[in-house]
């Protein structure tokens, strides 16, 4: 292969220049006169340097920023902020109980994220971040804490129940009827949550099956990823008649949306609702402050309030 | 409306548009200028986040990434935080996400340019870097712009990622779609109205001024 040598010629620092570009043996040689390229000509629209220089240091400054924001570690929760992990069917509850803390603590803040406990369970052993655990299954605590993953012992709050719900303008009578309500011709959907990771949607297959209606209804089922979403499928009529929890249904947002039927409590088995605070927490004071709050007398008073049965003191 | 959120979306956005920045243009000019036999092999794999579910690349940036994974440990061990439901797991993921949207602009741009002038400013002297800077990039620019805005875009309205590595955790992860999401679960159809309406007026604004600008067209798509 012949290779081509370039090499550039001496000449003024004026925009000509002289290029000679020869061969291996040098036996041939080329002279060639390079006029500057006229590149950019009216393409690049930011010749004027003022807006090449404030546009470099505009940019310079959102890099800056962005660093400063990413390398000072912002994102670290201050260790006054509680993060708790709670089962979907606390979301207007545990509102209630954060509400109330916060006059009594008012140093405290808490934020609260609402999923299913099974993602939640996920979660933890991917290394989440939370502080404290409420879940619909005290199973999902008890596992945790077989792993080490929890401080102090794993606490009983509640004990859930599950209800038939149908928007107010169904024209089935669900009290009257019951669970005999989902065989009705109207209903076409019936919502609850993901049986595979929501503790709610697991007791509502097990209700359906005991009370002998499930084979019938299986083909209507459509599941929502947490209890709430399934209580928000009814709520907006996407679906005709959902299996909610109790404490969603008689809250404000729901309570006057629609009508219930209390599910026998022998048709499914015992919703025992647990937590745990985690071993990885900054906040173990908070933590435990907020534990005490929600076992407490005022906090059994609020669960009750959102229709959970309590455990003995 | 949750300022939070937005706050947090907006600086996702950025951050994730100037990393691929960074990173981008070195890989998309490879793209444009190599010609190795298996670049195409590279080429799929720039593309595959276009049609991935977001949740698979959720999933396996949360294997990749987490305690469990060589990248998590090394991270953990250096910074003494994990990588998944932090905000900076959230800029890896989105990065990822919003790749094909930065790099196959900037590589159809690239391809654009005459060769001629690039060798002819090699010819005058000029080394492969200075030349990247000032020939072709300049002369690449909508294109670089379009994947600017297209990266910046997309990583507003990603969900599915966000989701799966995030842990919607308030002020940390839990970015706009996130929290419209959570809103809705929470029977707050006003609020997540509100949140809503506002992320597309935003997006809207952004792409109408970006096109604006730059009004002669530029193929997005490489056009081999």
């Amino acid at each position: 292969m012949r290779r081509i040598v370039v090499h550039r010629a001496r000449g003024d620092a004026s925009s000509s220049k002289i290029l000679m570009l020869h061969d291996q043996s040098r036996m041939n040689r080329i002279y060639l006169n390079c006029q500057k390229p006229q590149v950019g000509i009216n393409v690049v629209n930011i010749r004027n340097h003022f807006v090449i220089i404030s546009t470099w240091l505009s940019f310079g400054g959102v890099i800056l920023a962005g660093f400063g924001a990413f390398a000072a570690g912002e994102d670290a929760t201050p260790p006054a902020v509680l993060t708790v992990a709670a089962a979907a069917d606390l979301r207007f509850a545990l509102d209630d109980l954060v509400k109330d803390f916060a006059e009594q603590y008012p140093a405290a803040k808490i934020n609260v994220t609402y999923g299913s406990s099974g993602n939640f369970f996920a979660q933890f052993q991917n290394g989440a971040p939370f502080d404290l655990f409420f879940s619909a299954d005290i199973e999902y605590p008890r596992k945790l804490a077989e792993s080490g993953l929890g401080a102090d012992n794993v606490f009983l709050y509640a004990i859930g129940c599950i209800v038939v719900w149908v928007p107010k303008d169904s024209p089935v009578a669900v009290d009257k009827l019951g669970i005999k309500a989902l065989l009705e011709p109207s209903i076409h959907k019936i919502a609850v949550a993901n049986p595979e990771h929501a503790p709610y949607g697991r007791a509502a297959v097990a209700a359906l099956r005991a009370l002998n209606v499930y084979d019938q209804v299986a083909s209507r089922l459509v599941y929502g990823e947490n209890i709430a979403q399934t209580a928000q499928f009814v709520q907006s009529g996407a679906a005709d008649a959902g299996m909610l929890a109790l404490s969603l249904a008689v809250a404000p947002q729901m309570r006057d949306a629609g009508r219930f039927w209390k599910v026998p409590l022998d048709a499914y088995p015992r919703m025992e609702q647990g937590g745990i605070i985690l071993k990885s927490s900054k906040n173990l004071e908070t933590a435990r402050a907020f534990r005490d709050f929600v076992l407490g007398d005022h906090g059994r008073e609020v669960l009750k309030r959102y229709g959970f049965y309590l455990p003995e003191k | 409306m949750d300022w939070r959120a937005i706050e947090l979306s907006l600086r996702l956005s950025t951050l994730t548009t100037l990393l691929l920045l960074i990173l981008g243009l070195p890989l998309a000019s490879w793209l444009a200028f190599s010609r190795w036999r298996w670049k195409f092999f590279v080429e799929a794999v720039v593309a595959l986040p276009i049609i991935l579910p977001p949740t698979v690349l959720g999933f396996y940036v949360l294997i990749a990434v987490g305690p469990h994974s060589p990248i998590g440990q090394a991270y953990m061990a250096i910074t003494g935080r994990g990588l998944p439901f932090s905000f900076q797991g959230l800029l890896v993921a989105s990065a990822l996400y919003s790749l094909p949207f930065a790099v196959q602009p900037f590589t159809a741009a690239m391809s654009t340019v005459d060769r001629r002038l690039i060798e002819a400013s090699w010819c005058l002297g000029r080394g492969w870097l200075a030349t990247f800077f000032r020939i072709t990039l300049p002369l690449a620019w909508p294109g670089v712009l379009t994947g600017v805005v297209l990266s910046f875009a997309h990583t507003l309205g990603e969900f599915g990622v966000v989701l799966m590595i995030g842990g919607n955790l308030s002020g940390i992860t839990r970015t706009i779609s996130i929290s419209i999401y959570d809103q809705v679960q929470a029977l707050d159809y006003g609020a997540a109205n509100q949140t809503a309406l506002a992320l597309l007026l935003f997006s809207f604004l952004v792409l109408a001024i970006t096109y604006g600008l730059q009004r002669r067209g530029i193929a997005v798509w490489p056009a081999h």
